[in-house]
């Protein structure tokens, strides 16, 4: 199965736009969207409790809300974003050691570059990486 | 009654995909034992030998049970437990 993810252009700006203003931290996320659906449609930025430039955690109490507003809605989290201020768009061994939606798009955002953003998708199932085409579209039509 | 133990995506293995499961027992501990006799395997994805494991979040109704007792917090019939995976990584 080749996977991909399609996600609207909006909602990549403000991805990249909490990458760069959480910058040198790492910045962290969700997109939910209807389950099964494959969609990723409602922006959600996370603190990343950490607050560090080489980790991220959401924090527990805001993941529980999150997520429970995600079950009453019937939604899941499509995509999972965090940024790398110091290297690629990769994940690295502890975001593939601690990935646990196997559902979900794992989107990376470099911001290591000041002026170019590296944006990438994978899927992190049972210790493997799979890197996936990210299609960008105007709207979901 | 019992109480409720919402499973997350990723251990429904462990419960024949059954979202939520139900046990007993006096403290998060005893519950998880409670947990292990139908579903094996399931203590060791929440608890390790220094205790609950890092990059697991337990809640007891709305609150993190890390900021209560950890695996000695008081549980009783009607209580809900949730169990999140952190999202966590590097």
């Amino acid at each position: 199965m080749v996977s991909r993810l399609t996600i609207e252009r909006a909602i990549v700006d403000k991805i990249v736009a909490h990458a760069r203003a959480d910058h040198p931290d790492e910045a962290c996320g969700v997109v939910a969207g209807a389950i099964g659906s494959d969609r990723p449609v409602r922006f959600i930025a996370m603190t990343n409790a950490e607050r560090s430039p080489t980790f991220y955690r959401f924090d527990s109490m805001e993941q529980f809300q999150v997520w429970r507003e995600m079950d009453d809605r019937d939604e899941e989290p499509v995509v999972i974003y965090h940024s790398h201020t110091a290297t690629p768009a990769y994940p690295s061994r502890t975001d593939v050691s601690y990935a646990s939606e196997p559902n979900a798009h794992y989107v990376l955002v470099s911001t290591a570059d000041p002026d170019e953003h590296e944006f990438r998708s994978f899927r992190l199932v049972d210790g493997e990486v799979t890197e996936e085409e990210v299609q960008v579209v105007e709207t979901y039509g | 009654m019992a109480i409720e133990v919402r499973i997350p995506t990723i251990m429904r293995n462990l419960t024949d995909g059954a979202k939520a499961v139900e046990g007993k027992g006096g403290t998060l501990d005893e519950l998880f034992s409670d947990l292990d006799d139908r579903h094996p395997g399931l203590r060791e994805r929440l608890v390790d030998d220094k205790g609950l494991r890092r990059f697991v979040n337990v809640y007891l109704n709305d609150e993190d049970v890390r900021f209560l007792g950890g695996l000695d917090t008081q549980v009783s019939d009607g209580d809900t437990v949730t169990v999140l995976p952190a999202v966590a990584g590097g």
